[in-house]
């Protein structure tokens, strides 16, 4: 046995776990000193009126988020209802069924340039698309907008998850003389449901904090409003707009607005998570 | 070289075998009895396996592969293109290496082939996910858990459940890849005594890479080296007094 080798191996390892120890230390200083301000800002202002009341007008006291919370509920719905199916759909083509020609690879790149592309980016292409051409802002241009973001993201996930599904078990389906459609739908995609419901989970919690988006399509609406048609009000951009006020008042409920949404966040997380471990199991 | 006079189940003629450029199995003449086990022992990439996965056309599922010559079960030739892949996998059932339970309840495993070809009642299938356990000697076992997972169950009982939902299906064939390779021995135990008594009703191909496996449970075995089929006999006389001296060397461990 070589001492100053031994010695020197030591203190290389020893090096190294200090380093990846102070950089992870450095990466959650940020993280909790963001949720400590969101917590400390955001848990005084949160009460039973934040739920009950619609967001005030300027320079008046009192008022809430309902129709913000009601907005992203709906238009965060919306967008994963409409992008949930077509990433499915669009993840399961490209894992059973597009192992030969040209078509799969390329729908993968570019699914990988959607997945990256800014959401602002989606925004103006959905007001260019679509707002332009009704001729007003409404709460089912945002949902397009975030079925755009949805999309990508559950493609992504649906496919890597039934690569994941072992080989053996779709021969022995086939063996059996069952046709495609049905591999797909009653083995494959049945092993990875608890993968591919984690993917919408974190589909949801992507697009319900996205701003950009929804400036350019629901834009923003002062009262409650139930029709996807108009204008509607969300949570991220009352966040964008109340918080640059001079109002106390309004910077009091964005910063409420901004907890509800990071708890929402942290919920989807959460129940992901339990998901995929009680798969393993 | 072939080991029975009547009519054989399966008959390979002058098959040819491609993976892309490389040339798996080399002009195989072979019958296959009906209601007998035929072995293939031989050793790793001799092609025994890619032989057994032709008369399923299991090499259909990816490209690249390509097989020429003849494969006529029952006088027809499943390697013709208008061979329905479906129907002929319900007629040549095969069991894989590992098991591979489909992630559902036992009951389902069972009755996901059957409801692909049968339209059965609920008394009837239930009849059928019986008879089909019983047969595979797990019935006893399960009995009392139809509806829990079949991926709940031991690497043997999953084997005897793969066995099992390959059996519901009334094939003619089973064809059984190493089917105990991934078992312990009291489990392999098991499905040789299977095998046994399958062979009462089916025509069964297995692919074996234990020797003695194939001396206990076959009627004729083959072997094969290098895409090639060097000898096929009935198994006593290949283990006893093979005809080639390539065969005897590797039966007695000199080789391979």
């Amino acid at each position: 046995m070589n001492q100053s080798l031994y010695l020197r191996r030591r203190l290389i390892n020893g090096f190294n776990l200090t380093m990846s120890t102070l950089t992870m230390l450095f990466g959650l200083f940020w993280l909790s000193w963001i949720l400590f301000t969101l917590f400390s800002n955001g848990l005084s202002a949160i009460n039973l009126d934040v739920f009950l009341h619609d967001t005030p007008a300027p320079d008046s006291e009192g008022g809430g988020l309902r129709n913000a919370i009601f907005g992203s509920l709906m238009m965060a719905a919306g967008g994963t209802a409409i992008g949930t199916p077509i990433g499915i759909m669009a993840g399961i083509y490209l894992a059973e069924y597009g192992q030969r020609g040209w078509l799969a690879p390329t729908a993968r790149f570019i699914n990988d340039i959607l997945l990256s592309a800014p959401s602002i980016v989606i925004g103006l292409f959905v007001w260019i698309a679509y707002v332009q051409h009704v001729g007003h802002f409404s709460a089912w241009a945002g949902s397009f907008a975030l079925a755009l973001l949805v999309i990508p993201v559950v493609l992504r996930t649906t496919e890597n998850m039934l690569r994941l599904v072992p080989h053996s078990m779709r021969e022995a389906a086939y063996a059996l003389g069952a046709p495609r459609w049905k591999v797909v739908t009653a083995v494959t995609l049945r092993a990875s449901k608890a993968g591919v419901l984690t993917g919408i989970l974190l589909a949801v919690s992507r697009i319900s904090g996205e701003t950009a988006p929804l400036l350019f399509t629901a834009l923003n609406n002062q009262f409650f409003s139930a029709d996807m048609n108009a204008p509607m009000a969300n949570l991220p951009v009352v966040i964008f707009r109340f918080a640059m006020s001079p109002h106390d008042n309004w910077i009091k409920l964005a910063w409420a607005a901004a907890l509800i949404v990071t708890l929402a966040v942290l919920a989807l997380n959460i129940i992901a998570r339990v998901l995929l471990k009680k798969d393993q199991a | 070289m072939t080991a029975t006079s009547s009519t054989p189940k399966l008959a390979v003629r002058s098959l040819n075998f491609y993976y892309g450029n490389f040339h798996a199995l080399k002009n195989i003449h072979l019958d296959i009895p009906e209601k007998k086990v035929t072995a293939f022992i031989g050793p790793s990439g001799c092609g025994k396996s890619t032989l057994l996965r032709t008369f399923n056309r299991m090499y259909d599922l990816y490209p690249k592969l390509r097989a020429e010559g003849e494969i006529l079960l029952n006088g027809e030739n499943v390697l013709n293109s208008q061979t329905d892949l479906n129907m002929l996998r319900a007629k040549v059932g095969m069991v894989f290496q590992k098991p591979t339970p489909f992630p559902m309840s036992i009951y389902d495993n069972i009755a996901f082939g059957v409801k692909l070809y049968e339209k059965l009642s609920r008394a009837e299938m239930d009849d059928r996910v019986e008879w089909a356990l019983q047969k595979a000697a797990l019935w006893n076992e399960v009995k009392d858990k139809l509806r829990q997972s079949g991926l709940g169950l031991s690497g043997g009982q999953q084997q005897r459940l793969c066995i099992a939902r390959a059996v519901a299906v009334k094939p003619e064939v089973l064809l059984l890849d190493e089917p105990t390779s991934a078992l312990d021995p009291i489990s392999t135990a098991h499905i040789e005594e299977l095998v046994h008594e399958l062979k009462q009703d089916y025509t069964i191909a297995m692919v074996t890479h234990n020797m003695q496996q194939a001396a206990r449970v076959s009627d004729i075995t083959a072997y094969m080296y290098l895409g090639e089929l060097v000898e096929v006999g009935g198994t006593d006389q290949i283990f006893t007094k093979p005809a080639r001296k390539e065969t005897e060397d590797y039966i007695t461990g000199k080789f391979g």
